[in-house]
């Protein structure tokens, strides 16, 4: 058990943690008429941003191949051949096979849709808890109180044994409701859901508390706007920034928990590859196999760098000062 | 501002000691065992009598009064005991590990040293290198500069530090021999020569950290930098004719400041906690690989009293965050 | 298996060579400097007395000392005590109720105080306390009395006939404590004695100078020690923390520590670190066995409270095809190659050691044979009725769910006999546990190894000392564990057989040591014909140590440390 990597301090684990947006990613707008020309302007500024086109080609290959990958590559990820073990990059094997034989390459595949799906599922998650309560929190003051020490109490939690106490509570019911892989799923996505919303909160809520003295809410609210549509109007799209910034690392933590959770015996299946775990189990061969710890590092780092453009030129092309300069 | 602080410091105590329960009550429920790490050779009515010894046999209830009554009232009186001399503790139950049948607290103080050292050293790095990249990253945004940042940043965050901890030892401690790859606990500095080992033990875990906060610190800096930016009154500053100097670094730099600051404060806590796999990889042992050694061992009052005092920080700097925002932002109004 | 053995250990004595030829030169004490020890897991206490932790009691060794221990051999050596008590030297009674031990003369604790048999009698007293929870109390069972006859004379009485009297005092988990250090630190009050517990007053050959727990032990070599001349050591830093990879690399690689423990890691990266040329590789056997459990009773869920009691047997399990065939199907030589290297053989008994007790009637499982695994169970009758490639009879599937605790190498072996057993047409599902649930007593948690909810699982066990009969005792009908019991209980696969009873009561009965071996054999040959279980390593403990360092004789039986007194620093 020993050298169980844990994710970082239950408190420190969550310097930067945090989640996709939800309002922003949002394809549903273009559907209402009367935004339609708003978010066609936000289309051709996104269009010209060159980085986030970039970006948002990359994931979406990524994307693709982890998708499609399964159908059209010929190895089986769980398939052991020791015959033909430790194999440097060739034809057949481009990424070379693991101690066990298996093929490197179908293990990315398939642990890309793992850690993918786990990471913007959680991401997702733990951003919409954290926009919804720092708002919450910063715009009503009554809310202030109760929801920050709320959060508090879980900045406070201690991340392992509350992820235990998890697992144990609801493993079972999950896995006999949903089967083992979307149960755990399920189980996974939400620990770290729970677990790491709360920085976004108070980054949330503290821009909120600037935003809301602002002379345009201010102004707003003067001539009578309900408090839902500040929010939705005024307030969110001025603290979009701060939480593109969560999600794009929200991502990342997401991807490293679930690996640091796999490792602990909390997360899926032994035979079941994600990219945190390949990268862990790379570690140890890092002389000897470099590729096997340089692979799965280089897909989420790509995966990172990428959702982060496509999140600068998301923010850029929402931001209507800048938009059509 | 000042009754806003000391009202949000008397919500604490009750914030906290429902926190201390929560906490309990999430230890006892988890499932796990201080005997799961004894040899199997152990014979389980032995693990029964030593499970009894550690007092778990007791209900739960007493078991957290008497965590109460040692954390708040024999801990403080024994501290005062020790500045003082006085024998106001004598006789009373410390908390005790229950791993090491010890003082907890004693511990905890043995590991402070190492841990304020490394991760204290890699979160002032990390903040003296983060701030000048995202301030200027987000001046020439979308610059070679700004660019490379976002690489260096972007990959220095999605690399855990299980992996980049042992890739540093392989190449400057295995292959270059520059530094050591294991960190002596014992090095009392005292001499300019001891000073050079320190750096040097130091060095590759404060690498490593500093990697990962500045990754963080700077992407937040570099965005809320550039929602300043675009600010009218920026427009105005420039307009009124101020040195871009002036408007960069005074203007615009003080408003950015807002978020990034409760990023710092917030993180301030977690220097304290340590950094669990860093400490791990590098040997370290401090409070980080305490807390994970505790935890391993089901050593549930070090486990309680670290995570407490963990809340107690965090409440404390969350606190402080709040009371910077009012400072640095005179709009924001608290009464 | 044998030879096989005999040849691994002529090849740890031929890579011994080198080192035997730049023999120690003697000399005075504390002439070689510090020696560098890492123990990845920290030591949290020096008493082995209130923790069993093989980090503790090693680390404890160096400083506290039990009145006999074992050599490499599994063979007893007089270390405090003049030597061994036996029938014929009239240290054993005739009717094998009593001990009497002399100690050797003259010994001083590091305080320079003598040692007395006053102290052996006080170490009793100190763990027999009912309110101390003692970690080492199954040392003392059936001891009823220790007393000091004179100065340097203590006599043990049983309070039954004791065919193997050298449990108390015997081997690194029983040492002797001072007892003017302990005296105030009995029952409830020790763990009061925090500075008792953590600079243990010794007469071993080092003595503590500061301990800071799960960290770093200082120690420095004891001026009282009794051999002149040794240790050739002035101090020890036995640092802890990390991971056996780090712990390898700091030894094998960068060249920091002299010594490193229990490094669990692939062979290839052992192979690959110890390329550098600074250090070796060894590894001690003795009775750690890699073993699958057969739960021979049903763990569905839907049984509720019943599920894996013996009120409802396994339902294919039980078909002694079913196991056969699944142990025909691991390649066991493949899994040492991959995940064990030097710290593993491949084995076919539970019991696979030493020599006297090691039986060699099921050495064919060590031939690898799926096709003879497949004729088995079509022989039996399970046939792929369906087509999906998994074998069925009268409605009911070959479906095993197959659990272990979080391990990077058991991943991998669970891994390949998954592929194994699938080849043959078994299902199979892992699942990995958390080890401190795994082993861990809580019965409120679904996952320990005891409650057993799983058909199938994999880890580890052995027994202390040389002796196996309690270990052997542990698969009684009356062991097995139940909601009754909460579940404690050594009978993990719920294995019941009245004939196997009566034989553990015979090995009870029995004083002579060949004829003790003769019917260990006979337990271990039923357990594993029965197929309870499914043995599948001999582990070794793999350790390594820096080429410069000499005098290392590896040891399972004892404290790795035994004899670190006789270690020394190899002059160039």
């Amino acid at each position: 058990m020993t050298n169980a990597h844990a994710p970082e301090t239950p408190v420190g684990a969550d310097r930067g943690t945090v989640a996709a947006s939800a309002p922003v990613a949002g394809s549903e707008p273009i559907l209402l008429t009367q935004a339609r020309s708003q978010w066609w302007d936000v289309w051709d500024q996104f269009r010209n941003h060159k980085g986030a086109m970039a970006g948002a080609a990359v994931f979406l290959l990524i994307v693709l191949v982890v998708v499609f990958g399964p159908y059209a590559w010929p190895f089986d990820p769980t398939e052991t051949n020791i015959r033909s073990r430790n194999q440097g990059m060739s034809l057949t094997h481009p990424l070379g096979t693991d101690q066990l034989g298996r093929d490197v390459f179908a293990r990315m595949i398939q642990g890309g849709r793992v850690s993918l799906a786990v990471g913007m599922t959680a991401m997702a998650l733990s951003l919409v808890l954290g926009t919804l309560i720092g708002v919450l929190a910063g715009y009503f003051r009554r809310l202030d109180g109760p929801l920050m020490r709320l959060t508090d109490l879980f900045l406070a939690l201690p991340l392992l044994p509350l992820l235990l106490v998890m697992v144990l509570l609801f493993r079972e019911p999950l896995t006999a409701a949903f089967g083992i892989e979307t149960g755990i799923f399920i189980l996974i996505v939400s620990a770290i859901g729970i677990t790491s919303w709360m920085q976004t909160a108070r980054i949330v809520r503290g821009d909120v508390l600037a935003l809301k003295e602002r002379e345009f809410v201010l102004a707003a609210r003067s001539i009578g706007t309900p408090a839902r549509r500040i929010v939705t109007r005024h307030v969110l799209p001025n603290v979009l920034s701060p939480i593109m910034v969560s999600a794009t690392l929200g991502i990342a933590t997401a991807i490293i928990t679930e690996s640091a959770l796999s490792f602990l015996g909390l997360g899926f299946p032994p035979d079941f590859p994600t990219w945190g775990r390949l990268l862990n189990d790379g570690v140890p061969y890092l002389e000897l196999y470099p590729g096997r710890a340089f692979w799965p590092g280089l897909a989420i780092s790509l995966v990172v760098l990428s959702i982060n453009y496509v999140g600068d030129g998301l923010r850029d092309a929402l931001d209507p000062r800048i938009r059509g300069r | 501002m000042l009754t806003f602080t000391f009202r949000r410091l008397l919500y604490a105590i009750p914030t906290l000691l429902f926190i201390s329960l929560v906490i309990f009550l999430l230890l006892d429920l988890a499932p796990g065992d201080p005997m799961a790490q004894m040899p199997l050779t152990v014979p389980d009515e032995v693990k029964a009598r030593m499970r009894e010894a550690l007092g778990l046999g007791e209900p739960i209830h007493i078991r957290y009064w008497k965590w109460l009554v040692q954390f708040f009232w024999v801990e403080p009186l024994h501290m005062l005991d020790s500045l003082l001399g006085t024998g106001f503790a004598e006789g009373s139950q410390r908390i005790l590990s229950w791993q090491t049948r010890s003082p907890v607290v004693d511990i905890v103080m043995q590991r402070m040293p190492q841990t304020l050292w490394v991760v204290g050293t890699a979160y002032v790095v990390a903040i003296l290198i983060a701030i000048p990249v995202g301030i200027y990253s987000a001046y020439r945004q979308y610059s070679l500069f700004d660019q490379a940042g976002t690489f260096v940043t972007m990959v220095g965050f999605s690399v855990p530090p299980f992996f980049s901890g042992v890739l540093v030892i392989i190449i400057f401690a295995s292959q270059l021999g520059w530094f050591p790859s294991i960190y002596d606990t014992r090095l009392v500095v005292d001499s300019w020569s001891d000073f050079g080992l320190q750096v040097r033990q130091m060095f590759l875990p404060v690498m490593v950290l500093a990697l990962q906060i500045t990754s963080q610190l700077s992407r937040f800096m570099r965005a809320s930098m550039l929602d300043n930016l675009n600010q009218d009154y920026v427009r105005t500053a420039r307009a009124k004719g101020l040195r871009e100097k002036t408007v960069v670094l005074v203007h615009v730099l003080r408003n950015s400041m807002i978020p990034v600051v409760t990023v710092i404060a917030l993180g301030v806590p977690s220097i304290f906690g340590g950094a669990i796999i860093t400490e791990q990889v590098f040997k370290v042992n401090g409070i980080g690989q305490l807390l994970i050694t505790a935890i391993q061992g089901n050593d549930l009052p070090m486990v309680q009293t670290l995570t407490f005092i963990f809340a107690v920080l965090i409440v404390l700097f969350n606190l402080i965050a709040d009371v910077l925002y009012g400072i640095l932002d005179p709009r924001i109004r608290y009464d | 298996m044998k030879t096989k053995s005999a040849l691994l250990c002529a090849v740890a004595s031929f890579a011994m060579a080198p080192l035997a030829h730049a023999q120690d030169a003697g000399g005075e004490r504390g002439r070689d400097g510090q020696l560098n020890i890492l123990y990845w897991q920290a030591p949290s206490i020096l008493n082995p007395y209130l923790s069993s932790g093989t980090k503790d009691v090693e680390s404890a060794s160096l400083v506290i000392e039990p009145l006999v221990r074992f050599d490499e051999n599994g063979e007893m050596v007089p270390w405090l005590a003049e030597e061994i008590p036996t029938v014929e030297n009239g240290g054993v009674s005739e009717d094998l109720t009593s001990i009497t031990w002399k100690l050797k003369p003259g010994i001083l604790w590091s305080d320079g105080t003598p040692l007395t048999a006053e102290d052996v009698v006080f170490t009793w007293e100190y763990c027999t306390d009912p309110e101390g929870g003692c970690a080492q109390a199954q040392y003392f069972d059936n001891v009823t009395n220790v007393e000091a006859v004179d100065d340097e004379t203590v006599k043990i009485t049983f309070n039954m006939p004791k065919p193997f009297p050298y449990t108390a005092f015997v081997g690194s988990e029983s040492p002797i404590i001072q007892k003017a250090q302990f005296e105030n630190c009995r029952g409830a009050a020790a763990p009061t004695c925090t500075d008792a517990n953590f600079g243990p007053i010794g007469t071993g050959p080092f003595m503590v100078e500061d301990f800071r727990p799960n960290d770093v032990v200082t120690l420095t070599a004891n001026p009282n020690y009794r051999e002149e001349g040794k240790p050739a050591f002035a101090s020890v830093n036995f640092k802890g923390g990390g991971d056996a990879a780090g712990a390898a690399r700091a030894v094998l690689s960068t060249g920091e520590y002299d010594y490193a423990w229990n490094l669990q890691l692939s062979p290839e990266v052992l192979d690959q670190l110890s390329a550098a040329g600074l250090g070796t590789v060894v590894a001690a056997y003795g009775t750690s066995v890699e073993r699958i459990e057969i739960n021979q009773t049903d763990p569905s869920a839907s049984l509720g409270d019943e599920r894996s009691t013996v009120a409802h047997p396994h339902p294919f399990l039980t078909d002694p095809a079913v196991p056969a065939a699944m142990s025909k199907a691991i390649d066991r030589q493949l899994l040492v190659d991959i995940g064990y290297g030097p710290g593993g053989q491949p084995t076919c008994n539970i019991l696979p050691a030493p020599e006297a007790y090691a039986s060699t009637a099921n050495d064919d499982c060590l031939n690898y044979d799926p096709e003879a695994a497949k004729a088995m169970l079509e022989e039996a009758g399970w046939v792929d009725e369906d087509g999906d490639g998994i074998r069925e009879k009268d409605g009911v599937r070959l479906s095993v769910l197959f659990q272990t605790s979080v391990n990077a190498v058991r991943q991998d072996v669970q891994a390949l006999i998954k592929e194994d057993w699938e080849n043959i047409g078994i299902e199979t599902e892992l699942r990995s546990v958390d080890a401190s649930v795994f082993f861990g007593g809580d019965p409120s948690s679904p996952d320990t190894f005891q409650k057993f909810f799983a058909d199938v699982e994999m880890y580890t066990n052995n027994f202390a000392g040389v002796d196996p009969q309690a270990y052997m005792a542990g698969w009684r009908c009356s062991d097995i564990p139940s909601p009754e019991t909460q579940w404690q209980g050594q009978n993990v696969p719920r294995f019941c057989s009245e004939e196997y009873d009566a034989l553990v009561d015979e090995l009870g009965d029995t004083a002579d040591i060949e004829e003790r071996g003769e019917i260990a054999k006979r337990l271990n040959d039923m357990l594993v014909q029965n197929y309870a279980m499914l043995p599948l390593i001999h582990r070794g403990n793999p350790a390594a140590h820096a080429n410069t360092l000499g005098g290392i004789r590896m040891n399972d039986w004892d404290s790795e440390l035994w004899n670190i007194a006789d270690w020394y620093r190899i002059s160039e």
